[in-house]
């Protein structure tokens, strides 16, 4: 065998390595995924969401969720509308401050959350006198959800923005209106499929969100306690509960992405965006 | 003059630095290569864009004065525009579009105006259909009647006809023509092709690199082109060569690469030069006809291409420098004109424009 490189020749060596890489990339990600299900028994799923504790906890994810996920857009949107279709000295800062939660760790956002809004952080002494209680709060759980999920949101809705031709901006103005009515009119309805995309990224984060909630709200049953903390808390004493929620878990975030897709492309093929 | 515009800004590489001013009723065609600012002009008059120095007067309003720090929003300077490629909407459908700019009239009657605009462009069936299953001539008439909706003080045209195919473009020019007849407000239009310019304009303003190079009639730029550049733009043969002064007042040019030609034409009578003609000015013979007629100039060429345009065939020629030539399809068949055929192209000294080079 000769390892000479024949140009021409039609070796399909590249395209098998091409391949293999996407097999031994697919495999790995699906195989834990299918791990969960392989060992959890319908039975066993069903009988998971009868108890009082799960539906607690997915109670509370949604719950948190939601109201996070709804803070995030109504005062995302503006802040990445003006990110993508201003300039303004001091920009690329402003950009790598508003990414900086994306690689920060889990505990180091926690410890910065509690450093920041606990009762001996920065502002623990307002947020006191306006009697407001965070940590160990399910308004806690928002708050890191909000802190970790929100930069997904943001790049995606920017780059949304972004990529809006200044000519429907333009025309928008020349035909009387002005600069939040072209937002309101045009903007956002040419950057929906973006901004639903980010959304669903952002919801997904804040699904799975764990060490900042674990650091800062802490994980009481049906206060703090979402589904991924109530994972965590059965993985050491009850493995076959831990796996049903895990499955559904995976039920719902799997369905959430293909909702988002199926909406996308719907508005795609209704010509409704170019 | 209703609209006046003085404006000075670097755009880019470009410096802008124009004075413009239009009549009522009148449409100025800014004509000039891509790239040479003439969008950058329109943005600016309109408001989307704020020169370094400038002011722009609409029926004596102030929309701009960069010197008494007033710059009236888009919103508020009354502007007709449709956009290159039209930016239509592509979320609203056709008569969304055009309602989009009545946001002065009550929401009722928003959509019945809208309609009584599409209808006066011919495409009241279409009113509910999105830009994207519209085909470009319909886009084009949804962009004119969402630019008049807005009853402007001012008409902007960017490039009405680019955007389409040639079969389309006659009904689309004549529609083009219909709404500036029926316009009262001052229109400046935009084009790249100086035809269209001098169909739609009542003036020409031939722009390059953020100058107004020459301004006047259509038929003016093309009888006394001021520049080299002006006589290419418009459509002429160009050629180069050094001027001398000739008997009986007229000047004889030698042709870079060889040849000689007169022109009658007051000019320059000494130095380097450009001399131009227009293609349908040339006169093609066969190589052995007797030089008979009142053509003093006569060049021997090759023809190196033939292509027919409509009624026209278009007669690419290397002589010294290379010409165009157009004439009709019988004259050609008659020639029996093909590639590396070679024959004489002669024109008359008084149809030979001089420039300075």
């Amino acid at each position: 065998m000769t390892r000479r490189a024949r140009p021409g020749s039609g070796t399909p060596w590249f395209a098998v390595a091409l391949g293999v890489s996407l097999a031994v990339v697919l495999g790995f990600l699906v195989l834990p995924v299918l791990a969960i299900f392989v060992n959890t028994s319908p039975a066993r799923l069903v009988a998971s969401l009868g108890e009082s504790e799960s539906i607690e906890a997915l109670k509370l994810s949604l719950e948190t969720t939601v109201i996070a996920i709804v803070i995030i857009v109504i005062v995302g949107t503006p802040a990445a509308f003006l990110l993508a279709t201003r300039s303004f000295p001091g920009k690329s800062i402003v950009l790598t401050l508003v990414e900086l939660p994306l690689v920060l760790p889990p505990a180091v956002a926690g410890i910065g959350l509690l450093a920041a809004l606990g009762p001996d952080g920065l502002l623990g002494g307002a947020l006191g006198d306006a009697h407001i209680q965070l940590v160990l709060q399910t308004a806690g759980v928002v708050v890191a959800l909000v802190f970790v999920a929100s930069p997904f949101y943001l790049r995606q809705a920017q780059t949304a923005f972004a990529s809006i031709d200044r000519s429907y901006m333009d025309a928008s103005r020349t035909l009387g209106a002005g600069q939040a009515q072209t937002f309101i009119r045009v903007a956002i309805p040419l950057a929906r499929s973006g901004v639903i995309a980010g959304v669903a990224l952002a919801w997904g984060r804040a699904l799975g969100e764990f060490g900042a909630t674990l650091m800062f709200a802490g994980s009481f049953q049906g206060i703090t306690q979402t589904v991924p903390l109530a994972i965590y808390d059965r993985f050491a004493t009850d493995f076959p509960s831990a796996l049903a929620l895990s499955a559904i878990l995976v039920i719902v975030s799997a369905s959430l992405l293909l909702a988002v897709k199926l909406l996308c492309r719907g508005e795609a093929l209704s010509g409704a965006v170019r | 003059m209703v609209l006046c515009a003085e404006l000075s800004s670097t755009v880019g590489d470009i410096e802008l630095e124009l004075s413009l001013q239009v009549a009522a009723g009148r449409c100025l065609a800014l004509a000039g290569p891509s790239g040479a600012g003439k969008t950058t002009i329109l943005r600016l008059i309109a408001g989307t864009a704020t020169p370094e120095r400038g002011r722009v007067l609409s029926r004596e309003q102030v929309w701009l004065d960069t010197e008494r720090r007033i710059d009236t929003p888009p919103e508020g300077r009354r502007c007709g525009y449709v956009f290159q490629d039209y930016a239509l909407f592509p979320h609203l459908c056709a008569w969304r579009n055009v309602a989009y700019g009545l946001g002065d009239l009550p929401r009722s009657q928003r959509r019945a105006r809208a309609l009584e605009l599409l209808e006066r462009l011919g495409l009241a069936g279409r009113a509910d259909a999105r830009p994207a299953t519209l085909s470009g001539g319909e886009r084009q008439r949804v962009a004119l009647a969402r630019a008049l909706a807005r009853r402007g003080d001012v008409l902007l045209l960017d490039e009405p006809l680019s955007a389409l195919d040639a079969g389309t473009r006659a009904a689309a020019t004549h529609t083009v023509l219909e709404v500036l007849r029926e316009t009262e407000a001052p229109v400046i239009l935009v084009t790249h092709d100086f035809a269209d310019a001098a169909l739609l304009g009542d003036e020409v303003a031939v722009i390059d690199r953020g100058r107004v190079v020459q301004q006047g009639t259509a038929s003016s730029l093309a009888a006394t082109p001021g520049s080299a550049f002006v006589a290419n733009f418009t459509g002429a043969v160009v050629l180069t060569g050094i001027a001398r002064p000739a008997a009986d007042g007229l000047t004889t040019v030698a042709l870079d690469g060889g040849g000689e030609v007169s022109t009658a034409a007051a000019g320059p009578s000494t130095g380097p030069v450009s001399v131009s003609v227009y293609p349908w000015e040339i006169v093609l013979e066969p190589l052995d006809a007797v030089a008979g007629g009142s053509a003093q100039n006569r060049l021997p060429a090759q023809v190196v291409s033939v292509t027919s345009v409509g009624n026209r065939v278009r007669v690419g020629l290397q002589a010294s420098q290379p010409l165009i030539a157009e004439i009709t399809q019988p004259a050609a068949r008659e020639l029996g004109l093909t590639v590396g055929s070679r024959i004489i192209a002669s024109w008359k000294a008084t149809a030979t424009r001089l420039t300075e080079s």
